[in-house]
């Protein structure tokens, strides 16, 4: 198989519940182009490498995938003129990006704010146990959308200031995101799949429309919220200009859990798949939060992210990327290189020697990793504690369209009943 | 395949029956305990501590513990599991007899072992003048014991503080005082802090750093002389300017004296500089001959490496004790082709006037210096040394996520200037010499000679040095 012919398999919908075959192919080739103008990292080594190399950009304005789309969004969104082309941190390069994190991280984590992501943990209980007792008398849920959507909606709400109200409003648009803009297969060039990409352009423009309006609001009333902070404080770099705050609350929210329910759901997933595991983490709690990386490790719930391209020629793993090609960084893949895991596929709850990409690596490491870990933990932690007799209904289950941000649509679990 | 089976007989009867002692209570010693068993080491297992404290962490005593953060006895080091020694503490090792395979205690104890760790590390180098050195208000820093006495005499509130040394210590003591709001005057005797390890070109930002921060940093003098008062505090000092200063507290931050005094005459080759020993932790006898039964690991560790030239090298960093224990640990429970080498890529952290300095590789060994990424002025940026066209080190100011590209290209010997980034570029990109002052020049006498005639009856020996 070509590597071509291997990356086309595994970015088709229908490898979608397992394209690990496929990227084990690619990987014979750890940097191998893909595609025109796009090389594709599979090669643990090869990746940290690259994640690290100051020649590798994540401004999309350089990339050729991103400098298209860039063109085609700012043409569809000409009422949003006054605020300029805005990028968030996550496709922006240093000094901005350093900036940007800065100017956001000041509001969310240590040493300026080292409480709000530990005061998030008895909501996040409570509302977890909110969700089993709903299912109470049942013996079947959706784990996706009964379980792990609710939780880390609800609290990237709460830290962002973004009404919850409103949360029928902008889950529409953010599915049409996701599944417009955020697949990188072939099926996106056919009839359905331009219809998809414009409704997703479609969508994006209105949510980014209503955090425009929402960032407005903020600068004009501040409150205690992220992002209102983000906007009026006075800090080092000053307060962030408010296209950027657009831009982030953008990145913030979407990223800030959905991801997050993927997650969960493959959590869940993946422990109900391998038998003895459940007993395992049940018997010995103290092992969850070990399992939940090996599950990042596995199913990575954001599997690449193409913002990056190469501003030099880089020579690596005997290819030459050349200068002005896209650069996918395969992190669902690499976090499977049999030169860095041994066993790469088996679910090991207790592997020790574990430093996957699933929060990426680098400057752009996952900013909100250290909320997501809490609510993973005590979402699974909650749901092994209380479920009884727990299995699958469907294996695999049904996948979401992207092949980006990765994870069930559905996952029916029975269970013979829910305890107090 | 008669002769495998034999090995194995003989790993798994020290595993089982051998005794190990580790001398030294400490980082390295510590994660040595707890991989000995890890790998299943259930023979007798004995720890020997000159301090009474269990293993303890010391970055933080510097910085937080001095700030009133965390108090001094409060740095204990997590255990990875139960390590099931017996734990001297509070008695030193004063001697090592390797014909009877004993370590000789500071009580007059004996404690025989099969396999011996030295980890006795380094000790904060005194006031050179031992009546002035006796002034109250006159501390070192490199044990909780001085961390705790330095905490207080700062928590009350001195006038002046006078700090003399700038290297990462004393920068860091003196970054602390400042967050205290306490006067303090830095004195050192090179051009710029931090030049021994990080060179005059990053020691001239340091020095603005401590500058802007309001330390009276005073370089280029020596401190002669200190004066105490009637009741025998320190009041004054004499600086090699002809300036003097009145002072309420005096730190000696003069870098550290490793602590192999105790292994005179025992037969290693042991001195000032360290004591010898391969890339697997194995220590060289006197004649350079590796031993089979002793090793070493963390501070005083002067192993060869492989990054630079084969020199031998002491690196005095946290990772070096941690991996350095672990590797020596496995080859003392290991036979060949079993053993692992210790093969460190140098790396070290400082925390200073709000500033996160963090490096790789061995600067010194560099003559010139690029700076690459960020912004020298935002004091945030990334550098890397170069000798004779190749990276041999890096430094970054609150930069440190870039390190890893920079360590990678050390581990592969790239050339030296890297290529340039392609964004946030700090400058030209163009090498300038680094400015590191010139090595030191021993002095004093060898302790060591050659003697014999006959090639097969040449040797070293050991020449006791007069005190």
């Amino acid at each position: 198989m070509t590597p071509e012919t291997a990356y086309a398999e595994a970015m088709k919908f229908e490898n979608r519940a397992n394209p690990y075959p496929f990227f084990d192919e690619l990987r014979k080739t750890p940097v191998a182009r893909v595609a025109n103008g796009i090389y594709a990292v599979t090669g643990y080594r090869e990746l940290m490498t690259l994640a690290h190399d100051p020649r590798v950009s994540s401004d999309t304005s350089h990339s050729p995938l991103g400098a298209a789309s860039a063109a085609g969004a700012k043409a569809e969104a000409d009422h949003m003129k006054a605020y300029g082309r805005a990028m968030s941190m996550i496709t922006s390069d240093p000094p901005d990006h350093d900036r940007m994190r800065r100017q956001a991280m000041r509001h969310f984590g240590p040493p300026h704010t080292p409480d709000l992501i530990e005061s998030m943990g008895s909501g996040i209980q409570l509302l977890c146990n909110r969700l089993l007792d709903k299912a109470k008398g049942k013996t079947r849920i959706d784990i996706v959308d009964d379980y792990a959507y609710p939780v880390p909606v609800a609290v990237i709400c709460k830290i962002l200031g973004v009404p919850l109200k409103d949360e029928p409003t902008f889950h529409g648009w953010i599915y049409d995101f996701m599944a417009g803009l955020m697949d990188m297969g072939p099926e996106i060039t056919t009839d359905e799949g331009k219809a998809r990409a414009a409704k997703g352009k479609e969508s994006t423009a209105a949510l980014v429309q209503y955090l425009t309006e929402l960032i407005n609001r903020f600068v004009r009333e501040p409150g205690e919220s992220m992002l209102s902070k983000m906007v009026n404080d006075d800090g080092p770099d000053g307060p962030m200009a408010p296209r950027d705050a657009v831009a982030n609350a953008t990145l913030l929210l979407i990223a800030g859990h959905d991801s997050t329910v993927n997650t969960i759901a493959h959590c869940v997933l993946t422990v109900l798949r391998n038998p003895g595991s459940l007993e395992l983490l049940r018997g010995r709690p103290e092992l969850i939060p070990g399992a939940i990386e090996e599950v990042l490790r596995l199913e990575s719930a954001v599997q690449f992210f193409p913002s990056r391209s190469a501003l030099a020629d880089i020579e690596i793993a005997g290819t030459v990327i050349p200068k002005g090609s896209a650069v996918f960084l395969i992190y669902g893949a690499a976090n499977r290189d049999p030169s860095r895991f041994p066993n790469p596929n088996k679910f090991d709850p207790e592997r020790r020697d574990n430093e996957h990409f699933g929060w990426g690596s680098g400057i752009h490491t996952c900013f909100g990793g250290p909320l997501a870990r809490l609510e993973v933990n005590l979402a699974l932690e909650t749901f092994l504690r209380r479920a009884e007799n727990s299995r699958l209904v469907v294996d695999p289950p049904p996948y979401r369209q992207s092949n980006v941000f990765r994870g069930p649509r559905h996952l029916f679990i029975d269970f013979d009943r829910i305890r107090d | 395949m008669k002769t495998a089976a034999l090995v194995a007989d003989l790993v798994t009867e020290f595993k089982t029956n051998g005794r190990i002692v580790i001398v030294g209570a400490s980082l390295a010693g510590l994660r040595a305990a707890e991989t000995l068993r890890d790998e299943g080491f259930n023979g007798k297992l004995t720890i020997i501590g000159d301090e009474k404290h269990e293993p303890y962490d010391r970055p933080p005593l510097s910085k937080q513990v001095l700030k009133g953060w965390v108090r001094a006895d409060h740095t204990l080091l997590p255990r990875t599991r139960n390590v099931d020694a017996e734990w001297r503490l509070g008695v030193a090792a004063t001697g090592l007899d390797r014909s009877s395979k004993q370590v000789r205690l500071a009580n007059g104890d004996q404690v025989p072992f099969d396999r011996l760790l030295i980890a006795t590390g380094t000790r904060a180098r005194p006031w050179f003048n031992p009546k002035e050195a006796t002034l109250e208000g006159v501390f070192t820093l490199r044990t909780s014991d001085e961390a705790a006495q330095l905490q207080a005499a700062l928590a009350a509130k001195p006038g002046r503080v006078l700090i003399v040394g700038a290297g990462f210590i004393g920068s860091e003591m003196a970054s602390v005082c400042r967050e205290l709001g306490l006067a303090v005057t830095v004195a050192e005797r090179a051009e710029a802090p931090l030049v021994g390890a990080l060179g005059g070109v990053i020691g001239d930002i340091a020095a603005e750093m401590q500058r802007d921060h309001g330390v009276d940093l005073r370089t280029g003098v020596s401190v002669e002389a200190l004066e105490g008062d009637a009741k025998g505090h320190v009041r004054r000092a004499r600086l090699s300017d002809g300036t003097a200063l009145d002072v309420d507290v005096v730190v000696a931050s003069l870098g550290s004296i490793r602590n192999t005094e105790w292994l005179e005459g025992a037969g290693l080759a042991t001195g000032r500089w360290g004591v010898a020993c391969d890339a697997g932790c194995r220590v060289f006898d006197i004649n350079g001959v590796v031993t089979d039964s002793i090793f070493v690991a963390g501070d005083i560790a002067r192993a060869p490496h492989v990054l630079y030239e084969y020199q031998f090298l002491v690196l005095e960093h946290w990772d070096n004790a941690v991996f350095g224990g672990r590797v020596a640990a496995h080859n003392m429970v290991s036979l060949e082709p079993d053993r692992r080498p210790h093969l460190p890529l140098p790396a070290f952290w400082s925390g200073q006037f709000g500033v996160n300095i963090k490096g790789v590789g061995v600067g010194p060994f560099g003559d010139e210096i690029v700076i690459t990424q960020g912004s020298v002025k935002e004091r945030r940026f990334a550098a890397t040394y170069g000798r004779r066209g190749r990276i041999v080190a890096a430094v970054t100011f609150n930069h440190g996520k870039w390190l890893e590209y920079y360590g990678a290209m050390i581990e592969r010997s790239a050339p030296f200037p890297p290529p340039p980034p392609g964004y946030d570029q700090a400058g030209d990109m163009k090498p300038i010499p680094a400015r590191f002052p010139p090595p030191g020049v021993p002095t004093g006498i060898p302790d060591v000679v050659l003697t014999g005639h006959d090639p097969t009856d040449r040797s070293a020996e050991y020449r006791p040095k007069r005190r």
